[in-house]
């Protein structure tokens, strides 16, 4: 196992910035997701550990030795693919196999060792097969096992689990991070799925137009998001973003909003920076924050019922505000709730975030323990 | 993340690729020079010579002359251009056989062939495209002969169907040459705009066309108002191509020669008779550029619009 | 669904039109079903009687009939090699390299492919290979169709390689192998029946020509069956019928063998776009 660097690592296509100036570091031993919407670099910055892409600029450091310029077969590294890119013409035996048999490997000895992984990953049975002749579930599991089968000092996932159906990818889930408890390997893992992020890593590398947000384990990026991005990108439902008009004086923190009330917070050093530059904020919270609450009693915000979907475990209650945005709150009951036309979400303060004009955190003076 | 002070890293010289550049050069090397030998030289070599007299054999066959235009002039000569076996004769000839035999014949029947077979039972489905396609896909020798069989004066299966409905026979090769390889032409390329036509006729969602039954659209209403306007793309590409076939086809020549007396002679075979019967290259590559210039005006039109369309 | 009765024989009409077309354009073939099994067969169509393979055994002692049918093979297998080697080698780097100015090249090879016709083109053809010595020659014929062959076999392969997913060799060299070992292990292989479809196209279109060989053999001895045929019915004065029919069937057999086994692997469409 090894460690990842990029430093000050740009990409581009043509005019396209891809990748801009990102530089990060994941130890050896880290499961670390990179996470983001579709064109935002995470996938490019894979293949940039790969090798299948050349930065424009910066170094690529694998293990501490800089192997910007190194081909792809001389970096020992692993890498499943999206379309698990399984050879047609080759049983799963030899497809598992062909790593060691481009490494010299005699036949007898890579078919063994290809037996013993697809044995662990329940595939041994299918080594006569063609990638063709077995299921979905099973073709992403051979192209693991193509993966694990020779050591490497870096795993590379690029969305392993996006062409399965929710309840194989589930499982396929459980069992990488099964996999990563036992083999403790080094790994980076790109998805657009933030549950599965959540799930698998270490730490979280969130990406937007080609940088990266906020570099942070799950618990942090969920908690203390550092922009609105990550704030909406993060979580499902999303969190409730709300655009606020705020005054302050006597150390005492004003916010208003259509429907919204809400005590005087207490001043802070970083909001004060904030308020320098616009008294427009983003009050953000998060769905599972907010609960009904009776008209004109403590902070709460209102609006009109746009929607009330029971999950079983849960409830979603969406209601609409007059400027047309809406807010969710995730209410845990399995009981229908009976509302009217008029509700009242009520939070209380502690579990409000709030971003300034640009969309970034604004951090506490004294932040509270994760 | 880091702070490091930004020190811009030079561009590697090599980027990644599946393929490097010098062993892309080596892979392409074999194609392009059997390509250069036998397309591009050639194109230029054409023009090069129709602005010589070099002959196949006598004392120009090794030392040609350049003349400049003469052999232009000589194509293009207003005294005898319309007259049979001259140019013109044959330029204005392969106009009309690519009218009636291609955009007319062709496009047409295949149009309708590949309407028909949309509806119809599958084993007649099968049978009709069985036979349209064998007529376009078999040897054009074997073709060129089976024709020479049918349209026999004597035995031919045309003019015994004729006699066997009490109507006259007749020697069509001689009497009617130009609409027997405008006929021939239609029959041996309908397969190429019938196909092209169903594979787009089949890529229209039925949903479209349940719509419209539900609707209470005739067959004829469904044709012109959906799936005519879905398949223009497919109609432009299949004019352009059988166009151009059609323009540069020798196969006539096969069952005519030519003739008789130059009335089914179009371009190509022209071309042939002054270069190989005559054997006057220069006044053959004269024509050659002529036919060249023709198909580049169409490959230009179709190429623009295929780019267009891949954008 | 109940047909209602203008829908039902619309259907009927639509149905005898087509089988009416089927039948136009089977008569001028009729005749092959016939007359190779005729000892007698003459221009018209007979009904033979008795059956009989004596035909076929007239063009097997016939030793021109029968070289004429090695030429077209010579010349057709020696074509169809280097069509298939040079094209695929060539689409590879058009798709998977990234030399400077690979797109420019495509679409001039299309331009020229479609500009230099075998009619536009007989007089330098025939004078490159004079030049080259080659003229009466297997040669001759065989880098002439390679050359004219190609554009068009580079761009069927080459979209058929990008419609190949790039990971697969990715895939072999993240794994350790040299893009020598890319190529052969992984990308032959799935390129494979790009490399069948253009080679049967390329057979086809070399076994069936006329022109070139035409113009550019002049021995008996090397003409292939095409101009064989041509010269059976063109110059004798009355054409050896017997022969000919059957001579026709066993030339044409190839074609429709081809034809079946590239429809039945993988769906005639495919084929039907790409004769050109």
């Amino acid at each position: 196992m090894a460690s990842v660097e990029f430093r000050h690592v740009t990409k581009t296509f043509g005019s396209f910035n891809a990748v801009s100036d990102v530089s990060f570091a994941i130890g050896d031993g880290e499961f670390v997701c990179l996470l983001g919407p579709s064109g935002c670099g995470k996938t490019t910055s894979l293949r940039m550990i790969a090798g299948l892409e050349t930065p424009s600029h910066g170094q690529v450091l694998i293990g501490g030795d800089d192997v910007t310029n190194l081909h792809p077969k001389d970096r020992q590294i692993s890498m499943v693919f999206q379309d698990y890119a399984l050879y047609p013409h080759m049983n799963l035996a030899d497809n598992i196999a062909y790593p060691l048999k481009v490494r010299g490997e005699p036949v007898q000895k890579r078919h063994g060792r290809a037996r013993e992984v697809a044995d662990v990953l329940k595939i041994g049975h299918l080594m006569d097969r063609l990638p063709s002749q077995i299921s979905g579930g099973q073709q992403q599991r051979t192209s693991l096992a193509r993966a694990l089968v020779y050591p490497s000092r870096v795993y590379l996932f690029d969305e392993p689990l996006s062409n399965l159906d929710a309840k194989l990818r589930l499982e396929a889930r459980g069992f990488l991070n099964h996999l990563q408890r036992d083999m403790g390997m080094t790994a980076v893992y790109v998805t657009h799925d933030q549950a599965e992020a959540m799930a698998l890593a270490t730490r979280i590398a969130v990406m937007d137009q080609g940088r990266i947000v906020q570099y942070a384990p799950p618990i942090e990026i969920y908690r203390r998001p550092a922009t609105t991005f990550v704030a909406n990108f993060v979580g499902n439902p999303p969190m409730n973003l709300v655009p606020v008009e705020a005054t302050h004086g006597d150390g005492q923190l004003q916010l208003k909003a259509d429907g919204l009330t809400l005590s005087p917070l207490p001043m802070s050093s970083g909001i004060a920076a904030a308020l320098a530059n616009s008294k427009s904020l983003t009050l953000g919270i998060r769905p599972e924050h907010l609960a009904i609450a009776e008209p004109g009693t403590g902070n709460a915000i209102s609006g009109t019922l746009f929607a009330n979907e029971n999950m079983g475990p849960e409830s979603l209650v969406t209601i609409e505000r007059p400027d047309a945005s809406r807010l969710t709150a995730r209410i845990f009951t399995d009981d229908h709730i009976a509302l009217t036309d008029a509700v009242t979400l009520g939070f209380s303060p502690e579990h409000i975030h709030l971003f300034d004009s640009t969309g970034a955190r604004i951090p506490a003076d004294r932040e509270q323990p994760l | 993340m880091t702070a490091e002070p930004t020190t811009p890293v030079p561009k590697p010289a090599r980027r990644f690729a599946l393929l490097s550049n010098r062993a892309g050069a080596v892979f392409l090397t074999p194609a392009g020079l059997l390509v250069a030998l036998f397309v591009i030289i050639p194109f230029f070599w054409v023009i090069f010579v129709s602005f010589t007299n070099r002959t196949l054999l006598g004392r120009t066959a090794l030392n040609p002359e350049f003349v400049g235009l003469a052999n232009y002039f000589a194509l293009f000569d207003p005294s005898n251009f319309f007259q049979r076996g001259q140019f013109g004769f044959s330029l204005i000839l392969t106009t009309q056989f690519v009218l009636a035999s291609a955009l007319i014949g062709q496009a047409l029947l295949g149009l309708l062939l590949a309407w028909l077979i949309q509806t119809v039972p599958p084993w007649i489905k099968r049978l009709t495209e069985t036979f349209v396609i064998a007529a376009w896909i078999l040897p054009e020798v074997v073709i060129g002969f089976a024709w020479f069989a049918f349209l026999d004066r004597d035995q031919g299966t045309l003019n015994a169907m004729l006699t066997s409905v009490g109507l006259p026979r007749g020697d069509f090769l001689l009497q009617q040459p130009f609409w027997v390889i405008v006929v021939f032409n239609t029959w041996r390329g309908a397969a190429f705009s019938m196909m092209l036509f169903n594979s787009a006729f089949s890529s229209i969602p039925p949903s479209y066309f349940q719509a419209a039954d539900v609707a209470g659209a005739s067959s004829w209403q469904k044709f012109k108002d959906i799936a005519l306007p879905l398949i223009r793309g497919h109609v432009v590409t299949d004019l352009i191509l059988i166009t151009m076939w059609t323009f540069n086809t020798f196969t006539p020549f096969l069952l005519t020669n030519g003739g008789p007396s130059y009335r089914t002679e179009l371009l190509s075979i022209y071309n042939y008779r002054v270069a190989f019967r005559d054997f006057e290259f220069g006044k053959g590559a004269a024509v050659g550029v002529i036919i060249m210039l023709v198909n580049l005006a169409f490959a230009l039109i179709y190429l623009t619009i295929g780019r267009k369309k891949r954008v | 669904m109940k047909l209602t009765f203008p829908a039902f024989a619309g259907r009927i009409a639509f149905s005898a039109l087509a089988a009416l077309l089927g039948a136009i354009f089977a008569l001028p073939l009729i005749w092959f079903i016939f007359a190779p099994f005729n000892a007698r067969a003459e221009l018209g169509i007979t009904v033979p009687d008795p059956w009989t393979l004596s035909n076929f055994m007239t063009v097997f002692q016939n030793n021109f009939a029968m070289q004429a049918l090695w030429n077209s093979l010579i010349q057709s297998i020696g074509g169809v090699i280097l069509v298939g080697a040079a094209a695929t080698l060539a689409a590879y780097a058009l798709s998977r390299s990234s030399i400077p100015g690979k797109g420019a090249v495509t679409y001039i090879l299309l331009l020229f492919s479609s500009v230099v016709s075998g009619s536009a083109a007989m007089v330098p053809i025939f004078l490159i290979v004079s030049a080259m010595g080659l003229i009466d020659s297997h040669l001759a014929v065989i880098l002439t169709f390679a050359g004219g062959l190609l554009p068009t076999a580079m761009f069927i392969l080459r979209d058929f390689i990008d419609s190949i997913p790039k990971s697969y060799e990715e895939s072999a060299m993240v794994a350790g192998a040299s893009p020598v070992q890319a190529f052969f292990d992984v990308a032959l292989p799935v390129i494979r029946p790009g490399i069948v479809v253009v080679v049967v196209w390329a057979f086809v279109n070399i076994w069936g020509s006329f022109l070139i060989p035409f113009i550019l053999l002049r021995s008996d001895k090397l003409m292939p069956a095409s101009v064989a045929i041509y010269s059976f019915y063109s110059e004798a004065g009355t054409p050896t019928v017997t022969l000919l029919a059957a001579y026709s069937l066993i030339y044409s057999l190839p074609v429709i063998i081809l034809y079946l086994f590239v429809s039945w692997k993988f769906g005639f469409r495919f084929f039907g776009g790409i004769k050109a």
